[in-house]
């Protein structure tokens, strides 16, 4: 079975290898590739859309069909995790640990057993035995307002300068996730809870295809920004723009939220009670 | 478009991957597979690649990582292969 | 002779990216572990996405970013002076992609430790012979 693997690698290595010397030299300005569309990009996307980052009007207006279903893409992870791993029963654990704040006494409680009501003075613990870090907990909380501020710019500036929708969404997400593994699971799912989480996934997907939807409603093809400049009251090309900014804003959202569900399902193995 | 510093990176990538799959505790390996992920970002960055390597960057050497030690954290460690 | 090594050494560097798909391929195929074979599958994903961006790239050209696009509206651009867009805007996609598959396969294999007990592939092929 192992000599079987080794040679299908080899062959297909020597397979690919051989179907190298067709591609183009590296850095050639003529290939095939760069020639017929993507001259067309570049050249066209100031006086289509006004966008500098032709990446970006690129992926949101001329290619717009293929990131609306990239978004559902991650959509649909985000509800095969819950749908996977999720469980619904509270099953009670065998022990839960309490900490006493202020000497640093850990109780252990078996099931069955009275616990601690006074949450001011005792705290509950993961079985993983956390100590108690200050340090760790004042600079994240310090920390997490200005990713998110970050996020929040990496999107707004997608036109000009590399970033988007997607990138801004994951630096988001990536920021409820370290309060998430800085504090408690159950501190971040107090705040951040999960019907939230799957309501802002759909509601992501929702925003991308509402707005290929709405521009259809002005005798235009889906997904045709410039459409809306009846109801922005701009020229098409600047209405193409803001197009591009109301679906990226949508795809942040999607993907801040299902990065948000991925962690919180995969760190409690579904039950949503201890995390990291 | 710098041949000599994407030939260091390069084989710091190849390092990485073959490392990272050949280490025996689950944890290291997905240390390694962060690096590895960082390493690609680097090289994408070099050949002029910025969106791309921007999303690998948040993505491949924060998320991924997370998701991994996480998946590790509730499964086991060590591994004989 | 000196043809055939010119032609060699010209595409060297579409060697380095068949050798890390082939060490991804490896680590899906002969590894026996399910973590190990999830980390083969992301190498081989970011390895092809390293072969389209290679392609991407020109000699002497700069990012695809238009400079002061907001002020100069109607100068023309230069195709030549840019780096083709538009392998970036597929790869985009497909990191996006495997993220999510990422997601998912880690959710499968929590499961399968969850009924089996263990990741190893054969571990688990045994007591799936004994159960059946």
């Amino acid at each position: 079975m192992r000599g079987m693997g080794i040679i299908v690698i080899l062959f297909l290595g020597t397979l690919l290898i051989y179907c190298s010397f067709d591609f183009p030299i590296w850095g050639d300005p003529q290939s095939p590739a760069g020639s017929h569309v993507s001259s067309y990009y570049i050249e066209h996307t100031l006086e289509d859309t006004s966008v500098p980052n032709i990446v970006t009007s690129v992926l949101a207006d001329y290619r717009g069909y293929d990131t609306m279903f990239e978004t559902v893409v991650i959509f649909t992870a985000g509800i095969s995790c819950i749908l996977l791993l999720r469980t619904f029963k509270p099953i009670e654990p065998q022990t839960k640990l309490y900490r006493h704040i202020s000497t640093g006494i850990t109780l252990r409680i078996e099931r069955g057993g009275k616990v601690p009501e006074n949450t001011k003075e005792f705290e509950r613990i993961d079985a993983g035995w956390i100590p108690y870090d200050l340090i760790v907990k004042t600079t994240c909380r310090l920390i997490i307002p200005f990713v998110q501020i970050f996020a929040l710019y990496v999107i707004a500036h997608g036109h000009h300068s590399p970033g988007g929708g997607f990138q801004g969404g994951v630096i988001f997400g990536a920021s409820v996730i370290l309060f998430a593994i800085s504090f408690d699971l159950r501190t971040a799912i107090r705040r951040m809870g999960e019907r939230l989480a799957g309501f802002l996934c759909a509601l992501g997907v929702f925003i991308y295809a509402g707005t290929g939807a709405l521009c259809m409603f002005y005798d235009a093809n889906y997904l045709d920004y410039s459409a809306l400049s009846h109801i922005l009251g701009v020229d098409p090309v600047s209405a193409r723009s803001h197009g591009i900014l109301v679906v990226e804003i949508g795809v942040a959202i999607a993907v801040m939220a299902v990065m948000v569900v991925l962690y919180y399902n995969l760190a409690s193995a579904g039950k949503q009670d201890e995390g990291l | 478009m710098i041949w000599q510093i994407e030939l260091v990176l390069l084989v710091m990538v190849t390092v990485c991957g073959i490392s990272a799959l050949a280490v025996k505790d689950l944890l290291s390996a997905a240390i390694l597979f962060g690096a590895y992920s960082f390493m690609m970002c680097l090289l994408w960055a070099i050949m002029g690649a910025v969106d791309v390597a921007f999303t690998e960057a948040s993505v491949g050497a924060g998320v991924t990582t997370v998701l991994f030690v996480a998946a590790v954290f509730r499964t086991t460690r060590r591994t004989e292969n | 002779m000196d043809a055939v090594l010119t032609v060699l050494i010209s595409r060297i560097n579409y060697w380095a990216y068949i050798l890390l798909m082939m060490i991804g391929l490896y680590g899906v195929l002969i590894k026996k572990n399910y973590m190990k074979k999830i980390i083969g599958m992301n190498i081989l994903q970011t390895a092809v996405i390293l072969f389209y961006i290679s392609i991407g790239a020109k000699k002497q050209a700069t990012i695809p970013i238009i400079d002061h696009g907001h002020t100069l509206v109607h100068t023309t651009v230069q195709a030549a002076r840019f780096i083709n867009p538009l392998p970036h805007v597929l790869m985009l996609t497909a990191i996006v992609v495997a993220v999510a598959t990422l997601g998912v396969a880690l959710a499968i294999a929590i499961k399968i430790h969850q009924q089996y007990g263990t990741l190893e592939e054969d571990e688990i092929l045994r007591r799936f012979d004994k159960d059946l």
